[in-house]
C-alpha cells in the first residue's frame, strides 16, 4: 500500500485567523518550523468580520478590568510595531440624554484605576470636532482609541513568517486527527481544491479555529464548552466621523462607530447562535443597530447603508468547564492536559486588539513543549511592511494608480479605484506562492468589491480583465462572478431599503435581466478550477 | 404649433421609462395631445433588445422558443401576472407599432418574428429576447445553429473584436466561454483610431467617432488583417448612435462578411440610441416633453374631471391640466416605488402597495434563488381596466392609470419581460383610457 503524502513539522497551526497567523510569525521569529492549514481563507472567518477596533480598553473599564488592560497595553504596542495597519484616530465616548449618569460619574475613575487615559471633552467642542454627535449628548471623554485593518495585520504577519520558511495551505481543512496514547502522532488535512488527504506530523498542534475550536478539539476527543456569539455591523455609504464613537454606557448593542477609509461601520450587536453553517446578518440585526446608535448619531437614521456582515464571537462556557489555566477572562489557552493530550492546545476567545499577546502565549507553551529557549520578539519586533499585502488600505490603489498613471492601466473598481494593476499584483502574488487566486481572494486582499455597487459592476469589469491576461480558460471566469457578488449579497440584504435598494434592482436588472446569470447557475457550478496563464490558439491579435 | 405653450392636456404620462415611452407614444397615435414628464434616463439603461416573454415559470428557469406559447402559459398559470391580461393580438400589434416608430426615427429592428431569437452578452452568456436590433441580428442567425443540436449545421466561424481600454468588454471571455459549444469562435483586439493615448475608452465615444468616414475606415482597416476565414464578425455596440444603419452597412461593405454587435454594459449605446430614437417619435407626434420636470403635486377634481400637476424642475414650476393620467414611474431605480426600513410607497400619491409583510421577506438569502426576491412582485394592483386601486379596493381616481413595471404580480427580470410588460401593458392601458375619454366626450 502507498502511504499518503507526508509533511513533517515542528508546529502545525490550525486556522488562519489573526491569532494564528501572529502565532505562526511569533513561531517562525523563535525559529521554530511551522505550518497553517486554513479550511477558508486569510481572516475568513471573525478576524475578518469585526469593527477593526484596536480598543484603548475603555469599553471595558467598569465589567472587565483584566481584559481593559489588556486591551490598554496591547493597544500601545500594535501601535508600535505594526503602524502600518493601524489609523491611530482616536476615540470619543458620548452619553445622551437618558443615560445612566452614575455610570457617567464613575466613567473616568474606573479608567484611573485601569491606567487607561480619558480627558472630558467639553460637549460643544466634541461636535464642533464631529458634527454628526447628537444634540442630546451630555457628556464626553476622549480615549487613545483606533483603528486596525486587520487583513493587513494579518496577512502581513503571514507574509513575514513564510519569508522565515513557514508555510501556509490555504483551502485546506483538517478531517481527523491520529491520537496515540497522551500524543496526537498526525493531521490528516484535505485541500478543497480535491486530491489525496495529506498527513502533517507536528511534535505540536495549536488549534486557533477560532469559532471552529470547539468542532477542532473534538476531532482530538478533546471537549470544549463553548458557546457563540453572533455580532452584526453596518457599512454606511459616507464616513459619518473622523474618530472612533463609542456609547459612554455598559457594552450594549449598536454602540460603535468605526471610522473605515470613506465609510464608518456601525455596531454591533450579539445574539446567541447554536450553528456555525448558517450566519448572516437579519433585517431585525440592521434595525437594532441604526435605532441604538441614531440616538447617539441622529444622521443614521437617513443614512444609506452598503452592507450589513457578520461574525461569531467564540465565548468560553462557564470558567470551571474550561481550562482553570484560563490566562484571562479576555481569552483562554487550553493545555487539553487534563484530556490526556500532552501535544495539543487550543487558544480561542479573546479580542482582535490582543491577538499579538494571545500568540505569544500560546507560542510560550509550544516552545517549552518543545524545549525552545528563545523568547518572544513580537512586542518589539517591528512588522516589516509588503506592498502585496496592504492593498486593503481605502485609497491606496488610488493613490498608486494616480502616481504611475500608465495608459493601459484602468480602473476596474470605479467605487474604490482600484487599477487594474492592484489586480495584477494580487493574482501575481498568489501565483508566484503556488497558489490559485479566486476573484474571492481578490476581496479579500483589496477594496474591490467594496463600494456602493458592491462588486455589480467591478466584478464584470475585474473578471473581463482576468479573461483578457489569460486567468480563466473556460466558463469558470463566470461563476467567478456569482460567488463574489452572491458572497456581496448575503451582506446586503438586511439593509436594501432606499438608495441601496434602488442600486441592487439595477444590479439584478444587469446580472438576471441582461445577462441571464440564474438561468446558467447550475450549469456554471459544474466548471473546473482556473488554471495558469497559457497562450491562447484562438487569439488573432497580431502581435 | 410646437412654439405654443398648452397647459391643457387630454393626458399625462409621468415617466419616461419605456413604459412612459410607449403610453406617450399610444397615446399620440390614437390622436390624444399627451404631455410627459421625466427625464428618459431609465431608457439609457435599455440593451437595445425588446424581451416579450422568455422565462415561463420563472423559478423553473424554462426558457421559450415562442414568446407567444409562453404568454399562453402565462395566462393559464399566471393569470393574474401583467402580461397575462392582455391579448396575445394587441401585444403583437403594440410591438409592431413601437418597432414600426422607432424604425422610422432612424432605429431599425429585425422584422419580428413567431419566435424568440438568442443573443450573445457581453460575459459571453445567451440571452433569449424577442426584438432584436438589425445590427445584432447576424449574431441572433449565427446562433440560430447552435439552437437546433439535431441538424449538423455548425455556427459559422466567427471573429470577435474588441478594444484595448474597454473595460467590460472582453472578446477572449466570450470566445473561451463558449469555445465548447462554439468551435469556430476567434477573437482579436485593437487599438481604437485615435485614442491610443485615451486609457478608459467608452462605447458613446467610440460609437460618435465611428459616424466619421475617416476613423470607420481605420478601424475596418485593423480588423481586416485578423479576419482570416471568419465568416462573420462580432462587435461590442459601438457602430454609431444616431447613424447606426450607415455604420454597420459600412462595416459590413468594408469586410465583407456579415457584422454583428454585442451589448455591452448598461449606460450603453443602445440606450442612447433608443432615448434619441424614442426622443424624435415623440417630438415627430407633437409630445410635449419635460424632461428636467417632476411631479411634485398631482390633484384630481371630481367636478371637472380632469387632474391638475404641479411640476417641479421647470423655471418657475408650471401648472399643467389633464383629463386622463397616465402612471409609469417604473420601481426602485426608477422613483416610481420608494422603501424604507417599514416598508414600501407609491411615491406620487401614497397608493397603496401590494408588498411583502415584513422586510425579512423581502429578498432571498441567495441572490440567484430561483424562486426570485418577494420585493421585485411588490407593486400596484389594477383593475381590469389598468386603474390602480386605492385602500377600498376601488380604482383610486376613474380616469388614472398605471402601466410598466410599477405593477405587481410580476417579475420582469427573471422572466425576462421588461419591454415587452412596458409595451404590452401601455397599448392595453391606452385603450381604455382612450374609451373612456371618448364615453365622456362623446
Amino acid at each position: 500500500m502507498i502511504s499518503p503524502p507526508r509533511i513533517q513539522t515542528q508546529v502545525l497551526i490550525i486556522g488562519g485567523g489573526v491569532t494564528g497567523t501572529a502565532l505562526a510569525r511569533d513561531l517562525a521569529l523563535r525559529g521554530v518550523d511551522c505550518v497553517l492549514v486554513e479550511k477558508d481563507d486569510i481572516n475568513a472567518g471573525a478576524s475578518g468580520r469585526n469593527h477593526g477596533l484596536l480598543h484603548s480598553g475603555a469599553r471595558y473599564v467598569a465589567g472587565d478590568r483584566e481584559a481593559a488592560m489588556e486591551c490598554c497595553a496591547e493597544g500601545e504596542i500594535l501601535k508600535r510595531v505594526a503602524a502600518q495597519a493601524i489609523h491611530d484616530s482616536g476615540g470619543y465616548f458620548v452619553a445622551v440624554e437618558g443615560d445612566d449618569e452614575r455610570y457617567i460619574a464613575d466613567f473616568p475613575l474606573y479608567c484611573a484605576r485601569a491606567g487607561i487615559g480619558t480627558r472630558a471633552v467639553d460637549v460643544a467642542t466634541a461636535r464642533a470636532l464631529e458634527p454628526a454627535l447628537s444634540d442630546r449628548a451630555i457628556a464626553v471623554f476622549e480615549v487613545a482609541d483606533a483603528s486596525i485593518d486587520p487583513f493587513q495585520l494579518s496577512l502581513e504577519s503571514m507574509a513575514q513568517a513564510r519569508s522565515l520558511g513557514a508555510r501556509l495551505m490555504r483551502r485546506t481543512r483538517v478531517v481527523g486527527l491520529e491520537r496515540e496514547g497522551r500524543l496526537i502522532r498526525a493531521v490528516r488535512v484535505r485541500s478543497m481544491a480535491g486530491g489525496e488527504d495529506v498527513r502533517i506530523e507536528a511534535a505540536q498542534v495549536v488549534n486557533a479555529a477560532g469559532a471552529w475550536a470547539r468542532e477542532v478539539a473534538l476531532l482530538a476527543g478533546a471537549p470544549i464548552d463553548m458557546t457563540y456569539s453572533q455580532g452584526t455591523l453596518l457599512v454606511t455609504h459616507t464616513r459619518l466621523a473622523s474618530r472612533v464613537v463609542n456609547r459612554l454606557r455598559r457594552p450594549g448593542n449598536g454602540d460603535i462607530l468605526m471610522p473605515g477609509g470613506t465609510v464608518s461601520l456601525v455596531g454591533t450587536t450579539s445574539t446567541r447562535v447554536d450553528a456555525l453553517d448558517d450566519i448572516h446578518p437579519t433585517t431585525a440585526d440592521a434595525d437594532l443597530i441604526v435605532e441604538e446608535a441614531t440616538r447617539m448619531l441622529p444622521a443614521l437614521a437617513t443614512m444609506r447603508f452598503i452592507r450589513a456582515f457578520a461574525g461569531v464571537r467564540p465565548l468560553l462556557g462557564s470558567p470551571g468547564a474550561a481550562d482553570s489555566r484560563s490566562v484571562s477572562r479576555g481569552f483562554a489557552l487550553i493545555d487539553h492536559e487534563d484530556h490526556g493530550l500532552d501535544n495539543l492546545a487550543t487558544i480561542t476567545g479573546g479580542k482582535l486588539t490582543t491577538c499579538r499577546l494571545m500568540a505569544e502565549r500560546a507560542a510560550d507553551l509550544v516552545c517549552r513543549r518543545l524545549g525552545v529557549t528563545r523568547p518572544c520578539v513580537t512586542a518589539t519586533t517591528p512588522l516589516p511592511a509588503v506592498p502585496e499585502c496592504e492593498w486593503t488600505e481605502p485609497g491606496r490603489s488610488a493613490r498608486e494608480w494616480m502616481r504611475s498613471h500608465a495608459s493601459d492601466d484602468t480602473l476596474l473598481c470605479e467605487c474604490e479605484m482600484v487599477p487594474g494593476s492592484t489586480v495584477d499584483a494580487i493574482f501575481d502574488a498568489l501565483r508566484a506562492a503556488g497558489d490559485t487566486p479566486t476573484l474571492t481572494d481578490l476581496g479579500l486582499r483589496s477594496r474591490v468589491g467594496k463600494g456602493p455597487c458592491q462588486g455589480g459592476f467591478c466584478a464584470v469589469r475585474t473578471v473581463a480583465h482576468l479573461y483578457q491576461r489569460g486567468d480563466f480558460h473556460t466558463q469558470h471566469g463566470l461563476a467567478e462572478i456569482l460567488d463574489f457578488f452572491g458572497e456581496r449579497w448575503r451582506g446586503q440584504r438586511a439593509i436594501l431599503w432606499g438608495e441601496q435598494l434602488a442600486q441592487a434592482e439595477l444590479m439584478e436588472a444587469l446580472h438576471c435581466g441582461l445577462f441571464g446569470e440564474e438561468l446558467r447557475g447550475e450549469g456554471l457550478r459544474r466548471a473546473g478550477p482556473p488554471a495558469a496563464p497559457n497562450a491562447d490558439p484562438a487569439d488573432k491579435s497580431s502581435p | 404649433m410646437t412654439g405654443e405653450r398648452r397647459n391643457s392636456f387630454d393626458v399625462a404620462v409621468i415617466g419616461a421609462g419605456m413604459a412612459g415611452m410607449a403610453a406617450a407614444l399610444f397615446a399620440a397615435q390614437r390622436g390624444l395631445s399627451c404631455i410627459q414628464v421625466g427625464s428618459g434616463g431609465g431608457v439609457l439603461f435599455a440593451s437595445g433588445l425588446l424581451d416579450l416573454l422568455a422565462v415561463h415559470p420563472a423559478a423553473e428557469g424554462r426558457q421559450w422558443q415562442s414568446p407567444f406559447a409562453a404568454l399562453a402559459a402565462l395566462a393559464r398559470e399566471q393569470p393574474d401576472h401583467p402580461l397575462a391580461r392582455v391579448d396575445p393580438a394587441s401585444i403583437r400589434t403594440a410591438f409592431e407599432t413601437f418597432v414600426t416608430a422607432l424604425g422610422e426615427a432612424g432605429l431599425a429592428y429585425a422584422p419580428l418574428d413567431e419566435r424568440n431569437r438568442k443573443v450573445l452578452t457581453s460575459i459571453g452568456t445567451l440571452k433569449t429576447t424577442f426584438g432584436v436590433p438589425l445590427s445584432m441580428v447576424a449574431g441572433a442567425n449565427a446562433l440560430d445553429a447552435l439552437d437546433a443540436p439535431n441538424t449538423p449545421n455548425t455556427p459559422p466561424r466567427c471573429l470577435l473584436v474588441d478594444f484595448r481600454g474597454l473595460r467590460e468588454f472582453s472578446a477572449r471571455q466570450i470566445a473561451t466561454t463558449l469555445a465548447d459549444r462554439w468551435p469556430g469562435l476567434c477573437h482579436g483586439r485593437i487599438e481604437f483610431p485615435g485614442f491610443e493615448d485615451v486609457p478608459e475608452l467608452y462605447a458613446a465615444h467610440l460609437a460618435r467617432a465611428l459616424e466619421t468616414g475617416e476613423t470607420r475606415d481605420r478601424t475596418i482597416a485593423l480588423i481586416r488583417p485578423m479576419l482570416g476565414d471568419a465568416q462573420l464578425v462580432g462587435l461590442p455596440t459601438v457602430l454609431g448612435l444616431g447613424r447606426c444603419r450607415e455604420v454597420h452597412a459600412a462595416f459590413e461593405a468594408g469586410l465583407g462578411v456579415p457584422v454583428f454587435e454585442i451589448p455591452t454594459m448598461p449606460t450603453s449605446v443602445p440606450g442612447l440610441r433608443l432615448l434619441g430614437a424614442l426622443e424624435t417619435v415623440m417630438s415627430a407626434r407633437g409630445v410635449r416633453r419635460r424632461r428636467l420636470a417632476s411631479v411634485r403635486a398631482l390633484a384630481f377634481d371630481a367636478n371637472t374631471g380632469t387632474a391638475t400637476l404641479d411640476l417641479d424642475g421647470v423655471p418657475g414650476g408650471e401648472r399643467v391640466s389633464a383629463r386622463a393620467v397616465v402612471l409609469a414611474t417604473g420601481r426602485f431605480s426608477g422613483r416610481g416605488l420608494t422603501a424604507d426600513r417599514g416598508g414600501v410607497r407609491e411615491s406620487i400619491l401614497g397608493l397603496p402597495v401590494h408588498q411583502p409583510a415584513s422586510r425579512e421577506a423581502w429578498h432571498q438569502r441567495d441572490f440567484l434563488d430561483p424562486s426570485g426576491h418577494a420585493i421585485n412582485r411588490a407593486g400596484l394592483r389594477t383593475d381590469d381596466a389598468w386603474r390602480p386601486l386605492d385602500m377600498s379596493g376601488k380604482p383610486a381616481w376613474p380616469r388614472l392609470f398605471a402601466v410598466g413595471s410599477i405593477l405587481a404580480d410580476q417579475d420582469w427580470m427573471r422572466s425576462k419581460c421588461g419591454s415587452g410588460l412596458a409595451i404590452a401593458t401601455a397599448w392595453a392601458a391606452m385603450q381604455q383610457l382612450a374609451d373612456q375619454l371618448h364615453g365622456n366626450t362623446g
